[in-house]
């Protein structure tokens, strides 16, 4: 292992490096086209590169339209993301000026009677994605240590390829096997054990049928823990190795050494890829729809069904009748946006603030 | 002092243990519902899936012919509008905007947007354009794909042309070359292999999502080849047919999963050799 760190691939302009034979008047003109892209040499009729060149259009007009698009491009993203904001809320005005602010404090449900609060919604989604993550996270831990510090070099590539493979896999695809597959496990021997149990401490009562906030609870964190120990993953490796092998020095067991070299110094990085996974779970759709029961119910027991905000909008949208009921659902639909961007952009920077520099992937 | 050594070493073999132990209860069952996956889709596919619109309730037989048609569509439409916003996006991130404020924002930007759920940016287009409109269209349906597209493909095509060598681009700056043909003819053509797997992974992506097309594309039983009508999608099409209550409709969803997964695996197994080459080759 080396303890210097290789040079930069792409490094730019900095210091062009001229071969030893090459005669020192030619540097200046050199780095003089690299700076102005202009010729300087103005002697005698232009080469027929440039003359071919010229003709092709070398107009300062032509590169600042160029500029100008892909700027606007990159602006677009920025609108998009002040237009969906606009939207929700020209949308939900009904709804925003009928309950204000108490609409996320009012358990009512009642589209009948034109009664609309999200508390129940908002206990599910907090209720399914915090079980989801004390679930997933030490698994997810586990699973990074083992593939940045343990994993012999042959395994490392399949099982972060696995990994990959699993985050790309649809929620519906998922939710499709939780449904045939999770919800009669979930019935018929994982909830009589744990009723058994654990049923003392009161989370397991009432009737099982399969379908309920813990089901939703595990296929979420089946589902988020790829993404977090995939992040992990990558922060961990974004340690410098000389922190590794100061620790190994010292004598310090491996554990110790991934302990106070790599987790000590990750561990902004890890907090942001947890919080990532926060957010990935508190907006997931489709899987969680098809096994949640979708019942409007504030329920200790795990058993219960109950919906999630982003469960009751896929449910309940396409039936909903009155402009209320679509404005309170359209209302959801704005926390969960306004939520999912404060947990994500706090997600990110922590995980930027430790990886900077270090290739991004996409997740 | 002994005694502490050998509870270190104690320790140490215990967290390694847990480590292994947690990779193997992660992996086994993940393997367990992809090879689920892929045998109930096996042992459910035909040919009728692929040529036959889904019959009447209680008929056997019927396929997905029109949800995957109506999923390409849809997935033309989006891919025509996210893929040259983003990959210009891209371009102005690794191009111009680096290590500027406002590259730095925008590269954020895209960044939050990845991470908002598929199911608001259904809403949105569905306040966008549903609410206008007064129906739901296969046009809406690509909109709130489109949308999450681009940041997708803005990160990765920013990624692929950072891979390109700034000498390339120096050599055709120093012949005269304008910077905006030096972009397109050798920074894009040089990354363009990284850039068009990026489109796929950003493609493959979407093309799983239902929850933007539950309310904008809504879903047909039969062919719609019209922008502005309801259009099945193949991932509605699998939501619908888990949750209704028909065995032979459950085997169709199956089937539908298999070539969604399919397709998937094969894009992203693209992305991952292009990716692990590091230095993108091209430039022909």
């Amino acid at each position: 292992m080396s303890l210097e760190r290789e040079p930069e691939p792409s490094s730019p302009l900095t210091a062009p490096t001229l071969p030893m034979d090459a005669a020192p008047i030619h540097a200046p003109a050199i780095i003089n086209f690299v700076a102005a892209a202009e010729p300087v040499v103005a002697e005698g009729p232009p080469s027929p590169i440039r003359q071919y060149l010229r003709a092709r259009g070398n107009g300062g007009l032509a590169d600042g339209t160029f500029a100008a698009v892909m700027l606007v491009c990159a602006l677009s993203i920025f609108a998009i993301v002040l237009f969906i904001l606009t939207i929700l809320i020209a949308r939900s005005r009904l709804s925003l000026s009928q309950f204000g602010l108490g609409f996320f404090l009012r358990s009512a449900w009642n589209p009948v009677t034109g009664d609309f609060g999200a508390l129940p919604f908002i206990y599910g989604t907090l209720a399914t994605s915090l079980l989801a993550l004390a679930m997933a996270v030490p698994l997810a831990l586990g699973v990074a240590i083992f593939l940045s510090e343990l994993c012999p070099e042959r395994l490392r590539s399949p099982i972060s390829f696995l990994t990959e493979l699993l985050a790309a896999i649809p929620s519906v695809v998922y939710g499709l096997w939780a449904v045939f597959v999770l919800v009669p496990i979930m019935r018929d021997q994982l909830g009589p054990l744990l009723v058994k149990y654990l049923g003392w401490t009161g989370f397991f009562e009432g009737a099982n049928f399969g379908v309920g906030l813990l089901t939703a609870s595990i296929i979420l964190a089946i589902m988020i823990l790829p993404i977090i120990s995939s992040i992990t993953r990558d922060i961990m490796l974004a340690v410098p190795v000389s922190q590794r092998e100061a620790v190994l020095a010292l004598g310090a067991t491996r554990w110790e050494m991934i302990r106070t070299g790599v987790l000590r110094n990750a561990r902004i990085g890890i907090v942001g890829a947890v919080i990532l996974g926060l957010g990935r779970a508190l907006g997931e759709t489709m899987a969680v729809t098809m096994v949640i029961g979708n019942h409007p119910d504030i329920s200790k027991s795990l058993f219960a069904p109950a919906n999630t905000l982003a469960s009751v909008i896929a449910g309940e949208f396409s039936e909903a009748t009155s402009s209320m009921y679509i404005s309170a659902l359209i209302e959801i639909g704005l926390a969960l946006f306004l939520v999912t961007i404060v947990v994500n952009a706090i997600a990110r920077a922590l995980v930027w603030a430790v990886t900077r520099g270090a290739p991004a992937r996409v997740h | 002092m002994r005694l502490s050594s050998a509870r270190r070493y104690a320790v140490n073999h215990l967290v390694t243990g847990l480590a292994v132990l947690s990779t193997v209860l992660v992996i086994v069952p993940l393997v367990a519902i992809l090879g689920y996956l892929i045998y109930k889709g096996a042992s459910s596919l035909n040919l009728a899936f692929f040529t036959h619109i889904p019959a009447p309730v209680g008929e056997p037989g019927g396929g997905m012919a029109n949800a995957m048609l109506g999923s390409g569509i849809i997935l033309a439409l989006a891919s025509s509008m996210g893929v040259p916003v983003g990959i210009a996006a891209g371009v102005y991130l690794a191009e111009y905007g680096w290590g500027t404020m406002l590259g730095m924002a925008v590269r954020f930007t895209a960044d939050v947007l990845n991470g908002i759920p598929s199911i608001v940016m259904g809403i949105a287009a569905y306040s966008l354009i549903v609410m206008r409109q007064m129906h739901f269209s296969a046009f809406s349906g690509g909109v709130a794909l489109a949308i999450m597209m681009v940041p997708t493909i803005t990160r990765t095509t920013e990624e692929m042309l950072m891979t390109v060598p700034h000498a390339i681009r120096e050599a055709a700056l120093g012949l005269g070359v304008p910077k905006w043909r030096t972009v397109i003819s050798v920074s894009l053509r040089t990354a363009s292999p990284g850039i068009i797997t990026g489109c796929m992974l950003a493609f493959a992506r979407v093309a799983g999502e239902t929850a933007p097309l539950l309310f904008t594309a809504f879903g047909n039983q039969f062919w719609s080849f019209k922008l502005n009508e309801p259009i099945a999608a193949l991932p509605l099409q699998i939501y619908v047919y888990a949750i209704s209550p028909y065995d032979e409709w459950h085997r169709l969803a199956w089937a539908g999963a298999l070539v969604l997964i399919l397709m998937i695996m094969v894009s992203v197994t693209l992305v991952r050799i292009y990716a692990g080459r590091g230095v993108l080759k091209g430039a022909s």
